[in-house]
């Protein structure tokens, strides 16, 4: 045992965490913390089985003639790490995890519309999880996570149909949880809270889920027809019988783009309550920011074209779809102007959580804007299919949404365990994450430049110093990414009790104790202010 | 505290309704009315869907916000098809290399 | 006042509450459904403009009159679905019961045509594709993968139909163990019936786009 002692408050209240013990009290409950809580077990499994993947491919990509696996294996690796770390980690990562959580609390609800759908919202991700899983066991699927026609229907000798029956079914996940955030904000909010009075992290939550409502029921169709055609040879995406294979991209595309958006919105969301909780400032343009997000998922919609361009789409399709992913960025860049008019004449504190949301806001710009190199019809040409791409997204998910992630996880950690991290430990991994990711990606936007082909377990000798480069700053980003699951265990037992509000941050969540009772609030407030109202009156540290 | 009560005339009235539009809609599939044969088939298909939303699934008496659900899905299944076709109905425009014409209209068909 | 307090769950703050909440997410669960068919649906569009043909003579191969039946089959069961949910909004227990059953019973009746009849016939004609397809005339890959799409359609609206009818029998067996005592319970009949109807509308869009597009003049 440390010098720590133990409070004797922390136990003696009753709160989510200790009014029941035993395992059938957190795989039967009911509580949107709880449930919560069993993701964020869940999500960070798999998000350590997706990045042992990545260590794989990055080890082998050392040389160039493929260091440690061959192509056929190297196939299998790509694709269990989009599957996993797309449908397995961000999809759910915010919104199951601190979007459960929060959402309720946010409102000044007791729990979220359907518990109990919610609870089976996560027994269906494990569901399609484990099958996820167990196909990758048995033999794993060669398809890329966008399991592709023909090569998905007709050619692939893997675990096609297990894998897809393993999307289809976490997808559900997917939509029962956006459905029972819909409900929710529509109906459950306290008196007094208006929709213009809701924290962004609520508009950001709203938004996510329409996109989950109405996207994903279209990646379950396109993967059934994939089964279908696979089990049936039917051939709908058969050319040679009359089928189109670029069917299938459009009706996957209509969801996955969205889908990406599912990724990023909610991360925005957090970065808008951490930029005003660390500069200790209302956020600038408020109402802009709510109505980016809404704009965003519809606008999202209207994209999918832009991963065909060299699909054998219609050109004419094709410059529809440049132009509208032109407009799908500006909501996103009147966020980022946003917080930084937020962060101006701020009363700054730089903390672990506010590290990542500067960070994010850095990383997200550059991601953003090469995304417009990509929505550029003729630039596309040329980089689509590239290692472009590749630093293209993962600028936008680890660099954004993952560090987004880890920064509310952070900032909400005292509300969630009733225990403060170590500042010094969590600032040093947000560093190390910082430069490891940098390390890691930006060489592969030089590589796709030069040419250097996605999905690839080989590349010609003049590319190696940039891809060993890479290598290594996956190397620091693995460590950066370890650190924090040690701490924040550690910081469970043994790290300093917290108060209800630690950072003296404005929002209904920080209201009630830490952690909070089963139910919420012990009287459902009455909002009258105002969100992030900073600056009207003193706020409490406690 | 348990919504409204439709009266059971109006219930038997909207699916006399509906019956009456099936019969409509099966006799005009055997009349000759070129392409409007469709246009007429999808009509009174509308026709029947709202119907049975309006009454049966009582969004005539329900809250805005259902039927903005349900419209909601609607455009989004339109911008799904829309943009869809807009690709596979324009891909024959672009011409395309005489060399290569003779090759493409042997695979069609 | 009693049943109105077990009623209520306890997150939510009141009855209207708990029933605008619950017919919400039933509308919502719906519009993931139209997307669901929608992609099914554009995917057999697509085909149809590109294959017109072969699509039509397709079309032709399928029985007016059993469709015409089952439509109104399925139509029937509309009807005494919503009186079942006027039922449960009066709480009258023996009425409720009984329009849930004359709903199940149509609901079976329908599937049983579909797959008993229809498609029994088909795969027995030769018409079953990567099953059982045996037809070799003109168009004969068109007119393959207009019945693709129509045992998929119809496939997928079917196991629709099973799970209706297995809320429904969840719903008897709750009604007859009074469940549904008081007016106010009568929410979760309610949001059976929009599922129960919404799978009857994408029926009334399958007939035609399946069954009466055959240039049958």
């Amino acid at each position: 045992m440390g010098t720590a002692t133990v409070e004797p408050q922390i136990e003696s209240r009753v709160h989510y965490l200790n009014v029941s013990y035993g395992i059938k009290s957190w795989l039967l409950t009911t509580d949107h913390k709880r449930i919560a809580l069993l993701y964020l077990a869940s999500i960070t499994f798999f998000f350590f089985v997706g990045g042992a993947a990545a260590v794989l491919m990055r080890l082998n990509l050392i040389t160039p003639e493929g260091a440690i696996v061959e192509p056929a294996t190297y196939n299998k690796l790509f694709s269990m790490h989009g599957i996993i770390m797309v449908f397995l980690f961000l999809i759910p990562s915010i919104p199951a995890v601190l979007g459960n959580f929060l959402v309720p609390m946010m409102i000044g609800a007791r729990d979220l519309a359907f518990p109990r759908i919610n609870l089976l919202s996560w027994y269906v991700f494990m569901a399609g999880g484990l099958l996820i899983l167990y196909s990758i066991i048995t033999g794993g699927v060669n398809t890329g996570w966008t399991f592709y026609t023909p090569l998905s229907t007709t050619y692939s000798n893997t675990n096609v149909i297990t894998a897809a029956l393993g999307v289809f079914i976490a997808g559900f996940s997917s939509i029962l949880t956006g459905l029972n955030f819909v409900v929710t904000i529509h109906k459950m909010r306290a008196p007094g809270m208006t929709w213009f009075k809701m924290p962004l992290f609520l508009w950001a939550m709203y938004a996510t889920s329409i996109i989950q409502i109405l996207g994903t029921p279209v990646l379950a169709i396109s993967l059934t027809l994939v089964a279908l055609e696979r089990l049936f040879h039917v051939g709908v995406f058969d050319p040679a019988v009359g089928g189109d294979p670029v069917l299938f991209q459009h009706l996957f595309w209509f969801y996955s783009h969205p889908a990406v958006y599912i990724m990023i919105l909610p991360s925005m969301g957090v970065i808008s309550e951490l930029v005003t909780a660390f500069s200790k400032k209302r956020i600038f343009g408020y109402s802009f920011i709510a109505f980016s997000s809404v704009a965003i998922a519809v606008i999202s919609f209207l994209v999918w074209g832009h991963h065909m361009f060299v699909a054998g789409q219609s050109i004419y399709a094709g410059l529809v779809f440049s132009l509208l992913s032109f407009a799908v960025a500006i909501p996103s860049a009147i966020k980022v102007f946003n917080w930084t008019a937020t962060l101006y004449k701020g009363s700054v504190s730089y903390d672990a959580p506010m590290l990542y949301a500067i960070g994010f806001i850095g990383l997200f710009t550059m991601g953003g804007l090469t995304g417009l190199f990509l929505a550029t019809l003729a630039v596309d040409v040329h980089v689509h299919g590239t290692y472009f791409v590749i630093a293209h997204f993962h600028y936008i998910m680890v660099g954004g949404a993952v560090m987004g992630y880890l920064g509310g996880i952070h900032y909400w950690w005292p509300k969630i365990s009733g225990r403060l991290y170590p500042e010094g430990w969590a600032r040093l991994s947000a560093a190390i994450i910082f430069v490891g990711f940098n390390l890691t990606f930006f060489p592969q936007y030089v590589l796709g430049y030069l040419g250097m082909p996605r999905r690839y377990a080989v590349y010609p000798p003049e590319f190696q110093v940039l891809n060993v480069m890479s290598s290594a700053g996956a190397s620091i980003l693995g460590v950066g990414y370890l650190i924090p699951l040690v701490y924040l265990a550690w910081s469970m037992r043994y790290g300093p009790v917290a108060g209800p509000n630690p950072w003296g941050a404005k929002g209904l969540e920080w209201q009630t104790p830490s952690p909070p009772p089963t139910e919420n609030f012990e009287e459902t407030p009455i909002v009258t202010e105002e969100a992030y109202a900073y600056g009207t009156e003193e706020t409490q540290v406690a | 505290m348990a919504g409204h009560v439709v009266p059971k005339k109006l219930y038997i009235l909207v699916f006399a309704a509906l019956i009456v539009f099936t019969a409509l809609t099966t006799g005009v599939a055997f009349i000759d009315l070129g392409k409007w044969n469709t246009v007429a088939a999808l009509a009174i298909a509308v026709c029947k869907g709202s119907l049975v939303a309006l009454f049966f699934m009582h969004l005539r008496w329900s809250s805005g916000l259902m039927r903005i659900v349900l419209l909601a899905a609607f455009m989004w299944f339109a911008i799904l098809v829309s943009l869809t076709l807009a690709d596979e109905f324009t891909r024959q425009w672009t011409p395309v290399p005489s060399s290569w014409q003779a090759q493409i209209q042997q695979n069609i068909r | 006042m009693h049943s109105s307090t077990v009623a209520l769950a306890e997150q939510f703050d009141d009855l209207d509450q708990q029933h605008e909440a619950s017919s919400l997410g039933m509308w919502v669960f719906l519009a993931t459904e139209i997307m669901f068919f929608g992609g099914l649906f554009t995917a057999y569009i697509l085909f149809r403009n590109f294959y017109l043909p072969g699509f039509e003579a397709g079309s032709r191969l399928l029985n007016v009159r059993i469709g015409a039946i089952n439509t109104a089959i399925l139509l029937c069961s509309s009807l005494t679905m919503a009186l079942a949910v006027r039922a449960a909004q009066m709480a009258k227990k023996g009425v409720l019961i009984t329009f849930l059953l004359l709903t199940l019973l149509l609901g079976v009746t329908f599937v049983a045509i579909k797959l008993g009849l229809e498609w029994r016939h088909d795969y027995l004609e030769g018409f079953a594709p990567g099953v059982h397809w045996t037809f070799n005339g003109p168009d004969w890959r068109h007119i393959e993968l207009f019945f693709v799409f129509y045992f998929f359609l119809t496939g997928i609206h079917a196991l629709h139909m099973v799970i209706g009818v297995g809320i429904l029998t969840v719903l008897i067996i709750l009604a007859a163990r009074g469940r549904f005592s008081s007016p106010e319970r009568y929410n979760a009949v309610e949001v059976a019936g929009l599922y129960w109807h919404f799978v009857d509308i994408v029926w009334i869009f399958l007939y035609p786009l399946l069954y009466l597009i055959g240039g049958r003049y």
